[in-house]
């Protein structure tokens, strides 16, 4: 595709331009936090994402949105989620949940006949829930800790950790990168990448009201919520570092089972 | 699965405010009654209750800041312990403030909330709640409440709550969307707001946010 070819190259002239023309403000102390040593590159790169999504992907996704029913988006999106099912398998089995990974299997496959190419999750509502698992989750589960915070350019959050494992996914279990007719495969990253950000919209607006320091709130929402997945949802607790609760009796913890290795990312900043 | 987990990221992010107006929306049909029942039992209720007052008042639904406000007051409030949720997310720094600086600190975070939260309400219409299995100790005093937004259409969110028990019955004071805890998320920025300006500097950029949203809504 032509077309994608020409977008691409657009993107990367305007991510260079936004990098050139980046001024991220760098508050005093920046770097200070053990979960984010290196807070100053991520701070412009994190602008950098930030200039190249308002400038081409934001109009686009707004444009999908608008032109496409809801129903059709919700399809479109479960085709997609549908063609990771390997690898929420692959994850699993690798996590030792042989039972997860069944379920994973056995809703690609309902899922991709029955429910039409992934468009209807027929297997959640007979009561197979959808897996969130990539390798970064393995290897957390593997006891293996995030790391420091780390912004990947153009696809945004992430950490040491979760880089790798996302580049195990890219190279090995995405069956999306496996088409081998480039142009074909090229339009479903594409479209992939449209309907990712248009999900993303109704959520982008309280986003820019909860925050006080966007870059903040989205980098220890990153932390937090993949310390989440990587507990399947139910991490244990942490400790409150600062809390002044003489009148409260201690925290409870929950017993701590496996044990994964990750690092509380609410350390004091600075 | 990388984009799926900057989706999710940023959806929390944005859902935090969502979760929270969920949270703080512990009611009942009688306050009293519903405070001293089971904590599972009150969030559901309080729940239940405040998405069936979205879904049948339009102007709710718009972000209505007033119509808002006044629903957080009279269902919302009596079960959350805001003071709670804005010290701990003040963390060390709260052992400094004066009485005065803990109101205001409380009053404008509260406000932050309350504004960050209309600007979801319009979705949240859409959803039900789900309750997800609870168990506690007889004796316990803190416990976590999990349930799942559920959609008409696509994929459940996690939504967790944290109550304590008080004299008054059960208080929420944390809420949890997708993993990440309200709290904790300002945690960081609050600390660094403190360590630049002081209580009174963290104040400050509260309430000049609190009046942006202001001026931007009208």
């Amino acid at each position: 595709m032509k077309a994608l070819g020409v977008l691409w190259r657009i993107a990367v002239a305007l991510v260079l331009a936004a990098a050139l023309g980046a001024c991220a403000s760098i508050p005093p102390g920046a770097g200070s936090n053990p979960a984010d040593p290196w807070e100053v590159y991520n701070r412009h790169m994190f602008d950098v994402n930030d200039r190249v999504d308002r400038a081409v992907t934001k109009p686009i996704a707004r444009a999908y949105e608008a032109v496409l029913p809801r129903d059709v988006r919700v399809c479109v999106n479960n085709v997609f989620l549908n063609l990771l099912e390997p690898v929420n398998a692959i994850n699993n089995l690798l996590q030792g949940k042989p039972g997860e990974a069944m379920s994973d299997v056995s809703r690609l496959f309902w899922n991709s006949t029955v429910g039409l190419a992934g468009c209807f999750d027929v297997a959640a509502v007979a009561g197979a829930p959808r897996s969130n698992e990539d390798f970064g989750q393995t290897l957390g589960r593997w006891g293996l800790a995030p790391g420091p915070y780390f912004v990947l350019p153009l696809l945004g959050p992430s950490s040491v950790r979760d880089t790798f494992g996302r580049l195990f996914d890219f190279l090995g279990t995405d069956p999306i990168w496996y088409i081998s007719e480039i142009p074909l495969r090229n339009s479903l990253v594409g479209v992939r990448l449209v309907d990712m950000r248009a999900s993303l919209l109704p959520a982008e607006k309280v986003l820019e009201a909860a925050a006080l320091d966007k870059y903040q709130f989205v980098r220890d929402a990153y932390l937090q919520l993949r310390r989440n997945l990587v507990y399947d949802g139910n991490p244990p607790r942490l400790k409150d570092p600062d809390e002044e609760d003489a009148d409260e009796p201690p925290a409870q913890t929950r017993p701590t089972e496996a044990k994964p290795a990750d690092q509380p990312p609410a350390a004091p900043a600075r | 699965m990388s984009y799926r987990a900057l989706v999710t990221t940023i959806a929390a992010a944005a859902l935090i405010g969502c979760g929270l107006a969920h949270g703080q929306a512990a009611q009942a049909q009688g306050t009293a009654a519903a405070s001293m029942s089971a904590p599972d039992a009150l969030v559901k209720s309080l729940s239940e209750d405040v998405l069936g007052s979205i879904r049948k008042d339009p102007s709710l639904q718009s972000g209505d800041i007033a119509r808002l406000n006044a629903l957080v007051d009279e269902k919302i409030l009596p079960h959350v312990n805001f003071e709670k949720m804005t010290r701990l997310a003040v963390g060390r720094g709260w052992r400094d403030a004066s009485a005065e600086q803990r109101q205001a600190l409380t009053r404008e975070f509260r406000s932050l909330l309350v504004r960050t939260y209309a600007g979801a309400v319009s979705t949240a219409k859409d959803y039900q709640v789900r309750m997800q299995p609870f168990r506690a100790d007889a004796g316990e005093t803190d416990v976590t409440v999990r349930t799942q937004a559920v959609p008409a259409r696509g994929e459940p969110i996690q939504l967790d709550y944290r109550l304590e028990k008080t004299s008054a019955g059960w208080k929420i004071y944390d809420v949890n969307v997708l993993g990440v805890w309200l709290v904790e998320n300002y945690r960081n920025t609050f600390a660094g707001e403190i360590s630049r300006g002081g209580i009174d500097g963290l104040i400050k950029s509260l309430v000049d946010r609190n009046k942006a949203l202001e001026s931007k809504s009208s």
